[in-house]
């Protein structure tokens, strides 16, 4: 017989917004509270504060052993569901009972310190995931030889390489023996071979007969690893059962806020709008095939909506697309094409379309701008939207999942033997002849 | 009805025994769980141990920091308020007289400070990972331990250096640094708290500890006031946390009963007040920070 270990009933989250003139603050200032307080006796005003739900009514259930994959799209509920379940934030309404020890990886290497070596880390991110001092002592060796970085485990992890640190925060994180584990988004770490060891481990974990619940961008991972899955979309559940068919639900669904194909009104946008010509909506697309969702390796077209007080020439649009934590990754701008695009006065809608988009599965920002052709801004917008990249179908586990940007690669094999191998003298040479 | 003995926790099946976790809108202020703290030691260890490891580490001069700050200070007011100003320092060597009470006052003041400052400094974990959120402020209060050790060893250097020794009064120090925990926790975790919300403390608390120790009889003894402002004055409890150090460390003849009583009540009063404070926002940290 199995038990329900997860129940949940009626979920909900409220997200407070203040609203300052333009833009979101989100940190309060005593001035702000002092103000407001006098406003609102002198004269009845307060600030604008808007609310949303993120997640409404969410009601399930998941039985003893049972592993869970939550797909839908960015803004959908699911880290906000992850969250309350991990306790890290409280409900509005609704309650769940969890029946059990429970480990959430929200991300993977919470709380290691730079200055300490990875023996000590090990010990206080594995405290941080709940695990005991005794345990952790115990595994210790088990966790050092499943990272593969014995020789650097007493340096500090701010001489690691991300890959090294990411695979000793995994290893951390693999040795966690709890009932129910929730994940989000963080499986695919390290090169390939890795890859396969955490897939190994995951399989052992769902043959253990513990409770899963996994949150991927990686539809290939979840199809791999879940045999139930969860569709979530605007904070409500609208589709629960086997994998398979909600996969196909979901990428056969078209979203209808901020999702591919759907304007994305963009006047409101906080920057300085004393233009001319200013950007007014945008929206993308990606695969056809795939509800246009943007895929890993696969197309990406970006429209905008211009408007210009007069008909003119722009000679720069550009995309630019950051990861979240704001690292720029991409930037398709028209300059670089030496084509200007003629606009019309008053609205003209126009576009970039990049052929292979290299990301890998997640949540990505775009921005976009538009400038004259000594690089001054007309408009500029670093938030647009933010873009879900999927992957749908991959080699081994997740292709090339760690990092950002997915390339295409070979082995080169056994180069010292091979007679194409350059020499220094040659090539010296042959400059020299130029 | 009595049970077979077997039937202990250990023998009986898992889901007898598997805890429950209970989410729910909360309503009204959650009580200070001292049962969950108590499963969270391991954690609280590990902080402690982060930070103290993490100062030295860090700094050139490592743990010697913990010795220069007081014993600067110490330089400063023995030349302008001892030499200079000839403040009475009750019979006993002005530098000693200012250092006794500079140890418990660095302790209490750094505890204070950054207890303020940690939760926002560990956003990161609070906002990724379950625990009861008072351990960041209470491991921070903490690992200040280590630093007032080390200055309470150069207080006992500086005692054999004016041939002055140790005797069993000594020990009232240990329940004395209790209250200035107390006292610190207290209003450590209140500040916290707060700096989620209005980040303007973290400029508001260098001036509270600033009037705080003027506030506090460092530089001066408290017998220059006269009654009644002496006991009303000690509402400050680091008042009788100094004079109750210079009386069990530096045998002053009068020992301070008043102020520490009241000191007594006072930090009590405002631990249990900046916990139930903390604890009736905590909630909205991970949505705040």
């Amino acid at each position: 017989m199995t038990s329900t270990v997860i129940r949940a009933q009626g979920l909900g989250k409220e997200y407070r917004r203040y609203t300052l003139g333009e833009g979101i603050n989100r940190y309060a200032t005593l001035r702000d509270s002092l103000t407001d307080a006098m406003n609102s006796v002198v004269r009845g005003r307060r600030r604008v504060s808007t609310t949303f739900w993120a997640l409404q009514d969410v009601s399930f259930e998941v039985s003893e052993g049972d592993i869970v994959g939550i797909i839908g799209n960015n803004g959908a509920g699911k880290s906000t569901l992850l969250k309350i379940l991990s306790r890290v934030t409280e409900p509005t309404l609704g309650e769940a009972d969890l029946h059990g020890r429970v480990a959430s990886l929200l991300e993977v290497g919470t709380g290691f310190h730079p200055e300490l070596t990875g023996r000590e880390n090990i010990f206080l991110n594995g405290a941080i995931l709940g695990m005991r001092r005794a345990e952790i002592a115990r595994k210790f060796d088990e966790i050092v030889s499943f990272s593969e970085i014995e020789q650097f485990i007493e340096t500090p992890v701010k001489h690691y390489s991300s890959g090294m640190y990411l695979r000793l925060a995994f290893a951390v994180a693999a040795h966690l023996e709890p009932e129910i584990l929730l994940i989000d988004e963080i499986l695919a770490v390290g090169d390939a071979a890795f890859q396969q060891k955490c897939l190994g481990k995951m399989d052992e974990v769902a043959g253990s007969g513990r409770t899963v619940i996994f949150i991927s961008h990686n539809l290939d991972a979840i199809q791999r690893l879940c045999p139930r899955c969860v569709l979530m979309d605007h904070g409500r559940i609208i589709a629960d059962g086997p994998t398979d068919a909600i996969v196909s639900r979901y990428l056969s669904s078209v979203s209808d806020t901020a999702g591919p194909e759907q304007w994305i009104e963009l006047t409101g946008a906080g920057r300085p709008a004393n233009g001319d010509v200013r950007i007014v909506a945008a929206r993308y697309s990606g695969d056809a095939r795939l509800g246009n969702r943007v895929a890993t390796g696969g197309p990406l077209e970006v429209q905008c909506v211009l408007e210009s007080n007069r008909a003119r020439n722009l000679s720069s649009l550009a995309i630019t697309i950051y990861s979240r934590s704001g690292t720029k990754l991409l930037n398709a701008d028209t300059i670089e094409l030496g084509k200007s695009i003629p606009i019309r006065s008053g609205r003209t809608t126009v576009g970039i379309r990049i052929e292979q988009v290299h990301l890998n599965p997640g949540s990505y920002i775009v921005g976009i701008w538009i400038g004259d052709s000594i690089g001054h801004a007309l408009d500029h917008i670093a938030e647009a939207f933010v873009l879900d990249v999927v992957l749908v179908r991959g080699q081994g586990f997740g292709k090339a999942a760690h990092g950002a940007v997915a390339c295409h690669f070979d082995v080169v094999p056994d180069l010292a033997s091979s007679a194409s191998e350059p020499r220094l003298g040659d090539h010296v040479r042959s400059e020299a002849d130029s | 009805m009595s049970f077979p003995v077997a039937d202990t926790p250990e023998t009986a099946p898992a889901f007898a025994t598997r805890r429950v976790i209970r989410i729910r809108a909360a309503r009204g202020s959650r009580a200070f769980d001292l049962a969950e703290l108590w499963e969270y030691r391991d954690l609280i260890y590990f902080l402690v141990w982060r930070d103290s490891k993490v100062r030295y580490k860090q700094t050139v001069l490592g743990v010697a920091w913990a010795i220069l700050q007081p014993l600067s200070t110490m330089l400063v007011f023995s030349l302008f308020f001892g030499r200079l100003a000839r403040i009475p320092s009750d019979g006993v060597p002005y530098p000693l007289f200012t250092y006794a009470a500079l140890v418990p006052w660095a302790f209490f003041s750094n505890a204070m400070i950054q207890a303020a400052n940690s939760v926002v400094l560990n956003q990161q974990l609070i906002t990724r990972v379950y625990f009861p959120r008072v351990i960041i402020p209470l491991s921070t209060v903490l690992s200040g331990a280590v630093d007032f050790a080390i200055t309470f060893v150069v207080l006992l250097g500086l005692l054999m250096v004016y041939d002055l020794w140790p005797t069993l009064r000594m020990l009232w120090v240990v329940p004395l640094s209790v209250l200035a925990l107390l006292t610190a926790t207290g209003v450590g975790v209140w500040l916290a708290a707060l700096n989620v919300r209005y980040r303007d403390i973290r400029y508001i608390v260098p001036f509270l500890t600033q009037f705080w120790l003027f506030a506090t009889p460092i530089a001066y003894p408290s017998s220059l006031l006269s009654e009644p402002w002496r006991t009303l004055y000690a509402v400050n409890p680091m008042v009788g946390v100094v004079e109750g150090f210079r009386w069990a460390v530096l045998q002053t003849p009068i020992r301070p009963d008043t102020a520490v009583l009241i000191a007594t009540v006072v930090s009590i009063a405002l631990f249990l007040a900046g916990v139930r404070y903390f604890h009736s926002v905590e909630r909205t940290f991970a949505d705040v920070v």
